[in-house]
């Protein structure tokens, strides 16, 4: 089906979240929606899906205008989208929810008393559970979207969870699908998949948009670019256009895709974990026995695919999760410490979820900016707050960081993604730190953004910091790693030197390594590894028992 | 600092959570213009933010308190049977009916003409003061459980167990007012410190019991209050606890009269101390909340506890320390009650003191500020609601009603918007916050 947007205005207050944009999706056409966060990519997505309500503007499907004024509306012009944050009932199986809303019944029909009028009664009639099942299934085979229909969605893996989404779309017949940020959540190896289930749906004559902010992805899927900027399309462009120009395009200035880094200096050992094992939510063992160290003014990168523990493995060297093994910060042992001792013993920490653990949205940007500190002087004498002091600081980082607020009081949960993420940067990194544990820390952000939080993260470094950043970009790793911790099911299982070919890094972070998959957590080091050639003896990774 | 969200109605137009995903007005530009003063009036209107929905609210709950007062008047029942041939009777009489009582419940708690037409006349100017000293007398309780529950709000819990702590409370300055012999002033103060500790402890207990189990604090201070009315029952019915010499009720000795609050301002009227203990308290929580580092704590973990794990603030002893002072601020509630009247303490002297805490802290949003305004608005609609019974015949229970109804309205906006056709508002402070007492 072609889509044509035209002139689509939507204003919030004073902001034009939306400025004239016009669109043309042709059928079988995958576009790409390229942006920066606030751009207005989801605001636009959102008024073809009848989510927000255009101030100006129509939208034509096949060249007849429609009205959608709700997402009802939407499927009936069928237009589906798959959201960033999933709508599934996580106790549901994937039949039912792909059903839902939609449940096909047997037996009774509705009675007609519960159709009087915009208030309707539940359908009356049994779960056609078997129709529902089959519909899923056929789907599935029909558009290689390999899903079990009986399985439980809270037991499926992300990527399985956004396939149950496009299933629910398409059932309901979806002509033009658009996925919102589609990759955010994925590994890579899910992204390829995902992409390829993208291609058959082109192939079914479906037109697909495709939000995201990622150039390389955009490259690889898209049939078409069109970038925006400040509300506005800054440009239509074919997947041939280079990285520097689209990123250029999406910022309105050249940026650098990769920070220029100095060769690491590593000075002395400054954290020190040995024998770490952290039990995970459900008792299992999330983190197995790992030991590694991090030098002065060296970056140490631990790659993996999300879930292999390495979000435990944080929150225990936090102090926030109870672990076995021991961890020395500048040879004071930190192993029992509160997180508030390791935080004052001179520990940065910037978690992996900057809105649920990084920040408090209700808060003031000037009291997130002291929330780790908020006792410390100069912000407090004994237990009274300076409000001056504090004020004045945050204003000073605030121009220093280039936090984008109208001022130190807005809320910090009314700011962009980037925004809030160099809020939490400037926190962590605007004292003296001797160690940096800092985790995803740019999942989310734009190519601007980005840059920024790389380079504040390289300044650490060369200021002497020894920094542990967890990622699962392998573009991060690179970008930043002095050398790679790689973690496969709880165990560090090589590191390896940032020259490392991806596709052997991608082989590692899966637990292959030329091994086969399912075999024993390796004993002893995969044969590709080598320790890295700059790094100090001492940091060569420990024994595993 | 905790003011911000109030005092800045022009912020960002959308809550927190949906800025990132709409893509909408995420930073905001520095140069964002500030809008007239008598734009912002009209827009503070027609969105309806927190004050007008509370002044609304009052406003609604007066017309609905009105309507029961034409039904509680016979005269005025009669004139309506006659309404189809005589009109203008059944409306005037009405209007006088509701007149006549919401002018006694005024002049009962605010300020009543005749005295000042007296004062004219060679009479007292001090009586001009008198219905305000009774509002002040009834709001002293009231303010004082209301900053009890509101302490416990901020750091993200829901204390139903205000009439419980003020139980411990009472129960500890009863005991220290008629057994220990203690000179004057001092014997009043150890037995407001006391009464702060009894109160204290009782939420102390709850909140070490959460801190440690886990247990959800609203079902910990239910059976706390259940456990606590019937310790007191059983303190005043044996001869051999508390209970009065010679007397067979439940029913405690009088206190010494070295315990008791004193008076300001001579004969009536008169402010009691208690009434300044209470608006010391709240200042003294203001305080605690917006400039310690104390309070940052609480407004932390009441915000995301998440977070305040990450930052090295711990959670339980947040929460413990949240449940004392929310106890002692309850047990402060009994001093004035028990230090403040002549009337011994009995099996049902809490009255409802405790849940009417819950509902003058949401009142007044759970600030102190708020919360000193509400009990006193609270204090006015008691104290005018037995002159206006006295006065008209008409039951003080309705001021009960009144109360209720502006609680009821001010907890859910939509219904006053709807009422009033007022535009969304972005804050619902209230709601925001019971939402968030529930989840911690």
């Amino acid at each position: 089906m072609k889509l044509e947007l035209r002139g689509i205005t939507k204003r919030f207050g004073s902001l034009v979240a939306n400025d004239h944009i016009d669109l043309v999706v042709q059928p079988g056409e995958i576009r790409a929606l390229l942006g920066e966060n606030g751009a207005g990519k989801t605001t636009l997505m959102n008024v073809l899906y009848g989510l927000i309500q255009p101030d100006e503007g129509e939208i034509l499907l096949d060249d007849q205008q429609v009205n959608i004024h709700t997402p009802a509306d939407a499927i009936r012009a069928k237009v589906g989208m798959v959201h960033q944050h999933f709508m599934l009932v996580p106790v549901f199986t994937v039949a039912e929810n792909v059903t839902l809303g939609a449940e096909p019944v047997r037996g009774l029909a509705t009675p007609a008393i519960g159709r009087v009028r915009s208030f309707r009664l539940p359908s009356l009639g049994l779960l056609d559970r078997r129709r529902a099942r089959r519909e899923v299934r056929e789907l599935s085979e029909r558009f290689g979207l390999r899903v079990d229909p009986d399985a439980m969605v809270e037991d499926l893996p992300v990527g399985v969870q956004q396939r149950v989404e496009i299933i629910k779309a398409l059932l309901r017949d979806a002509r033009v699908l658009v996925l919102d940020e589609p990759t955010a959540v994925l590994t890579p190896g899910e992204t390829e998949d995902l992409f390829r289930i993208m291609r058959e749906l082109r192939a079914g004559g479906r037109s697909i948009i495709f939000i995201s902010h990622k150039l390389k992805e955009v490259q690889a899927i898209a049939d078409n670019i069109t970038v925006i900027r400040r509300g506005q399309v800054v440009g239509e462009r074919p997947p041939s256009t280079s990285s520097t120009e689209l990123a250029s395009l999406m910022v309105g200035r050249s940026v650098q895709l990769r920070v220029s880094k100095e060769a690491a200096q590593p000075a002395e050992v400054v954290l020190d974990v040995q024998h770490l094992s952290v039990h995970g939510e459900r008792g299992e063992q999330s983190v197995r026995d790992v030991s590694f160290q991090v030098r002065a003014g060296e970056i140490l990168g631990v790659a993996g695919v999300q879930g292999n523990g390495q979000t435990e493995l944080c929150e225990a060297l936090m102090g926030l999760r109870p672990a076995t093994g021991s961890v020395h910060l500048d040879g004071t042992n930190l192993s029992h410490a509160s997180t508030r001792d390791r935080l004052r013993a001179g520990i940065g920490y910037v978690p992996e979820d900057r809105s649920e653990d990084g920040l408090v949205g209700d808060f003031s940007v000037a009291d997130n900016l002291i929330l780790d500190v908020y006792d410390q002087p100069p912000y407090a004498s004994g237990i009274s707050l300076n409000l001056a002091a504090i004020r004045k600081s945050a204003t000073a980082r605030v121009q220093e960081y280039d936090v984008r607020t109208t001022s130190v009081l807005t809320p910090a949960g009314t700011l962009s993604g980037g925004n809030q993420q160099k809020v939490v940067v400037a926190r962590e990194m605007g004292r003296d730190v001797k160690a940096l544990i800092v985790s995803q820390p740019t999942r989310g952000l734009d190519v601007g953004s980005i840059e920024f939080v790389h380079k504040r993260v390289v300044a650490q470094r060369d200021a002497g910091a020894a920094v542990l950043i967890v990622s699962s970009e392998l573009d991060e790793i690179y970008a930043l790693a002095d050398r790679i911790a790689v973690m496969y099911e709880g165990q560090i299982v090589a590191f390896v030197p940032p020259t490392i070919e991806e596709q052997e890094l991608g082989l590692l972070m899966a637990g292959g390594g030329g091994a086969a998959t399912d075999a024993e957590p390796p004993d002893t080091e995969p044969p590709d590894t080598e320790p890295p050639d700059d790094a100090p003896a001492a940091a060569q990774e420990p024994e595993q028992p | 600092m905790s003011d911000q969200h109030e005092a800045e109605p022009a912020a960002a137009p959308y809550s927190a959570t949906t800025t990132e995903d709409t893509g909408a007005p995420a930073s905001g530009e520095p140069g964002g213009r500030q809008p007239l003063t008598g734009r912002l009036i009209i827009q503070t209107f027609s969105e309806g933010n927190t004050v007008v929905i509370t002044i609304l609210a009052i406003f609604v709950a007066l017309l609905v308190g009105a309507i029961l007062i034409v039904a509680s008047d016979p005269v005025v029942l009669r004139a309506w049977d006659s309404f189809s041939y005589a009109p203008g009777t059944a409306l005037s009489a009405t209007w006088d009916s509701v007149a006549a009582a919401y002018s006694a419940l005024f002049e009962g708690s605010i300020f009543s003409p005749a005295t000042v037409a007296a004062a004219f006349h060679g009479g007292s100017i001090a009586a001009i003061f008198y219905p305000l000293s009774l509002t002040a007398f009834e709001a002293t309780p009231l303010i004082l459980t209301g900053l009890s529950v509101a302490v416990a709000f901020r750091a993200g819990m829901f204390n139903i167990g205000a009439a419980g702590q003020w139980i411990g409370g009472a129960l500890v300055a009863t005991w220290l007012g008629y057994a220990v012999n203690l000179p004057i002033v001092l014997h009043a103060i150890v037995c407001i410190i006391g009464a702060f500790i009894g109160g204290a402890i009782i939420g102390w207990i709850v909140g070490e019991i959460k801190a440690r189990t886990g247990a959800h604090e609203v079902i910990l201070t239910i059976m706390f209050n259940y456990i606590m009315y019937n310790l007191l029952t059983f303190m005043l019915s044996s001869q051999s606890l508390m209970q009065a010499p010679h007397q067979t009720n439940a029913v405690a000795p009088n206190i010494a009269s070295s315990a008791m609050l004193p008076h300001v301002g001579g004969p009536p009227p008169q402010v009691g101390v208690g009434f300044l203990i209470a608006l010391a308290a709240a200042a003294a929580t203001s305080w605690l909340l917006n400039r310690s580092t104390i309070g940052f704590q609480f407004r932390t973990v009441g915000a995301s506890p998440s977070a305040a794990r990450s930052a090295g603030i711990s959670v339980e002893r947040v929460w413990v320390l949240a449940f004392v002072i929310a106890g002692g601020l309850a047990g402060l509630s009994a001093t004035t009650i028990v230090q403040g009247q002549t009337a011994p303490l009995t099996f049902n002297s809490y009255g409802t003191y405790g849940f009417d805490g819950i509902t003058v802290a949401l009142l007044g949003r759970v600030r102190p500020l708020g919360v000193v305004l509400a009990g006193l608005l609270f204090g006015a609609l008691n104290a005018g609601g037995t002159v206006m019974e006295a006065a008209t015949g008409v039951p003080a229970d309705v001021t009960n009603v009144i109360e209720a109804i502006i609680v009821l309205l001010v907890a859910a906006p939509p219904l006053i918007r709807m009422l009033f056709r007022l535009r969304r508002s972005r804050g619902a402070g209230a709601q925001a916050v019971t939402s968030k007492g529930w989840s911690g």
